[in-house]
């Protein structure tokens, strides 16, 4: 089984973990696998930095630009990675941008994926329509789950197409927002919560965008999987560094 | 429809198409949707008339540069978009997606601009149909386009600096993109060139085709034919090429020729030349021509034109390039300065640095005496006037 579906199997609320690799330094980023992992976090999202990222607020937009003056890059990531299986059993994600991917082959990207140990890719601007016809059967073949995103604003017809693209879990974006732009919830955001819960999806939901506390943790994942956290932990890692690392896992519980 | 215009999904041969995050899914397919038929409705396209006729001031100019002409041995004309309200052919577009805009019911307009010509374009149509309108720019580009930033906000504009990445036109771009993903309700971003995802290229080269409409009356005019022998504009994006090229492109005895900005030269890191510097790539949601680093990060372009420092090209233009329909040819800061002198002097038009770069191609191209170019002369220079005088020292 997928480390993904058998983290989804267990009976708690996942901690998914967001972080740039190769922040705040460039060999950090097998160090920030560990350190999570030691420290009970379920899922890692392994965030290969670019440019342009679109869907990101500040904080991520600068560690993004940090990662990269400090020399990050795809093929560096990739040899950073190798042998963490030595180490770490929980699942691996990686997120990015797409064009990345497109540059460094799309097939050779799966291969060195597989390779390492990654169980699944979030590519926010990967469309669903060309992961489906051109993509889909590359993945999977590499044994790589695609993980959609999902808004408030995605239609019940859109969400079961999304539904039926992957058996893993479905990214729900909290509110309409870049990442890390949500001050607490309210009652909008936590009835699209229950209303997704209800629709009973093959794929079970992990929320991200917005989460940085026990609070927001608590009721973001009250009928979901889970959450991802991405701004909040990079703050913190600016802030005290990796020795920060299990006091923020501690107090998201 | 012609075989160089984006298919249903947007496409222009490889280039195009809608590569954007979920969480922008729900504007662009609202617009996606909506823009031909919107387009197509009477109500529309009398306001759209009316507006470019009373208010821009078209038909502009299709004037005869004899000077010009006499120079460089050919019969060169000039398609007067400078002569446009605000002083380029920005507004074209900017009309026809305001009356878009209210046509959806949003009553928040964003847009991005590099020389602040787009930006001072959509600051006045939103001024005019009394809507909100916010313009992200360049920290950079602030700077040195100062008289339009002031415009922007004499017009009642919020203008907002970008300043993540180089501080130029890209960044803008990016900035406006979060701002859609923040607000996908209220608002419509107003693109100004032919670049972001389907259906953006193809919506704003119907809006800006106006010209290559005129262009087409005109010539029969005052030349007895329809048809050129050569169109000639600088590409930034591609807006004011897209509009020029547009009714022209399936005439494939009618040169098409793009003006890229090699900025200090394409030897240098300094340089703004897509479709020599470039690979295929994406860059704000489209795919198309692209400068960028072995990883796919998007380099940091640069021309002293604020209105061509963008490191990609529109998908239309890509395809062209790519099928050898469109030939395109790059100029230094140095070569457009130096043709913006040329032209004020012997033609009395002070021309935009970025149609500056379009009239120095003489250098590159040979023509025959006989042969009918025509350029467009996409803006007029007053928001260049500084950079004009620290450049020649007035
Ligand atoms: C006068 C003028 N010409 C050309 C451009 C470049 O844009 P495009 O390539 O979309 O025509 C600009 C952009 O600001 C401009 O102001």
């Amino acid at each position: 089984m997928n480390r993904i579906n058998r983290a989804l199997a267990q009976d708690k609320k996942l901690i998914s973990i967001y972080f740039t690799a190769g922040y705040p330094q460039l060999e950090d980023t097998t160090e920030v696998i560990k350190r999570l992992t030691d420290s009970g976090t379920d899922v890692i999202e392994i965030g290969l930095p670019y440019s342009d990222p679109l869907a990101d607020g500040p904080v991520i937009q600068k560690s993004s630009e940090q990662a990269l003056r400090n020399g990050m890059s795809t093929k560096k990531l990739f040899q950073q990675l190798e042998g963490i299986r030595d180490h770490v059993d929980i699942p691996l994600i990686v997120m990015g941008y797409f064009n990345a991917m497109l540059q460094f082959g799309v097939e050779d990207f799966c291969k060195e994926c597989e390779v390492i140990g990654i169980d699944g890719i979030i590519m926010p601007d990967l469309p669903i329509d060309i992961f489906e016809v051109d993509y889909k059967e590359l993945f999977e073949a590499h044994g790589l789950k695609f993980i959609p995103l999902i808004t408030p604003e995605t239609s019940a017809n859109r969400i079961n197409t999304i539904d039926a693209l992957g058996d893993s879990f479905v990214y729900m974006v909290s509110s309409s927002s870049t990442t890390g732009g949500q001050q607490g919830f309210g009652d909008e955001a936590l009835s699209y919560f229950k209303r997704l819960a209800d629709m009973q999806l093959t794929n079970k939901l992990m929320v991200g965008f917005g989460i940085k506390d026990a609070l927001s943790f608590e009721q973001a994942s009250r009928y979901t999987s889970g959450c991802i956290i991405g701004s909040a932990f990079i703050q913190t890692l600016t802030k005290t560094g990796l020795d920060g690392i299990p006091g923020f896992i501690q107090s998201l519980k | 429809m012609s075989k160089y215009s984006a298919n249903d999904k947007g496409f222009y041969g490889d280039f195009g198409g809608a590569y954007i995050p979920e969480l922008l899914y729900p504007n662009v397919e609202e617009l996606r949707q909506n823009y031909k038929q919107i387009i197509a409705t009477d109500d529309f396209q009398k306001q759209f008339k009316s507006l470019l006729k009373d208010y821009v001031g078209r038909p502009t100019p299709l004037y005869l540069a004899e000077n010009l002409s006499e120079k460089y041995k050919a019969k060169i004309y000039l398609k007067r978009e400078d002569l446009c309200h605000t002083g380029a052919h920005k507004i074209n577009n900017t009309v026809g997606q305001i009356l878009l805009a209210k046509a959806l019911g949003k009553h928040r307009i964003i847009a991005e601009t590099g020389a602040g010509q787009h930006g001072v374009a959509t600051a006045t149509v939103c001024a005019l149909m009394g809507l909100e309108c916010i313009v992200y720019m360049g920290a950079v580009d602030i700077e040195r386009q100062a008289p339009n930033v002031a415009r922007m906000k004499m017009l009642g504009a919020t203008v907002v600096p970008a300043n993540s990445g180089s501080k130029t036109l890209k960044d803008a771009t990016n900035e406006a993109i979060r701002d859609w993903i923040n607000h996908p309700k209220d608002t419509h971003y107003i693109i100004g060139s032919v670049v972001g995802p389907h259906p953006y290229p193809d919506m704003v080269t119907q809006l800006q085709s106006v010209i290559s409409k005129e262009v087409k009356t005109q010539l029969l005019e005052k030349e007895g034919r329809e048809l050129p022998d050569y169109l000639i504009a600088c590409v930034g994006g591609g807006s004011n090429a897209a509009g020029l090229f547009a009714d022209f492109m399936d005439h494939e005895e009618v040169g098409i020729i793009g003006v890229e900005a090699s900025g200090k030269g394409v030897e240098t890191n300094e340089s703004a030349a897509t479709t020599i510097l470039g690979r295929e790539g994406i860059i704000h949601g489209s795919k198309t021509l692209l400068m960028q680093n072995t990883d796919g990060q998007i380099t940091e372009p640069y021309s002293i034109s604020a209105g061509l420092d963008y490191p990609g090209i529109g998908p239309m233009h890509a395809n062209l390039y790519k099928t050898g329909r469109g030939k395109f040819v790059s100029i230094t800061d140095a070569e457009a300065m130096e043709a913006g002198l040329e032209l004020s002097r012997i033609e009395g038009i002070i021309p935009a640095i970025e149609t500056a770069h379009a009239f120095a191609i003489f250098k590159y191209l040979d023509f025959k005496e006989d042969d009918v170019l025509v350029f467009n002369c996409s803006g007029r220079g007053d928001k260049d006037l500084d950079t004009y005088r620290t450049y020649f020292g007035y």
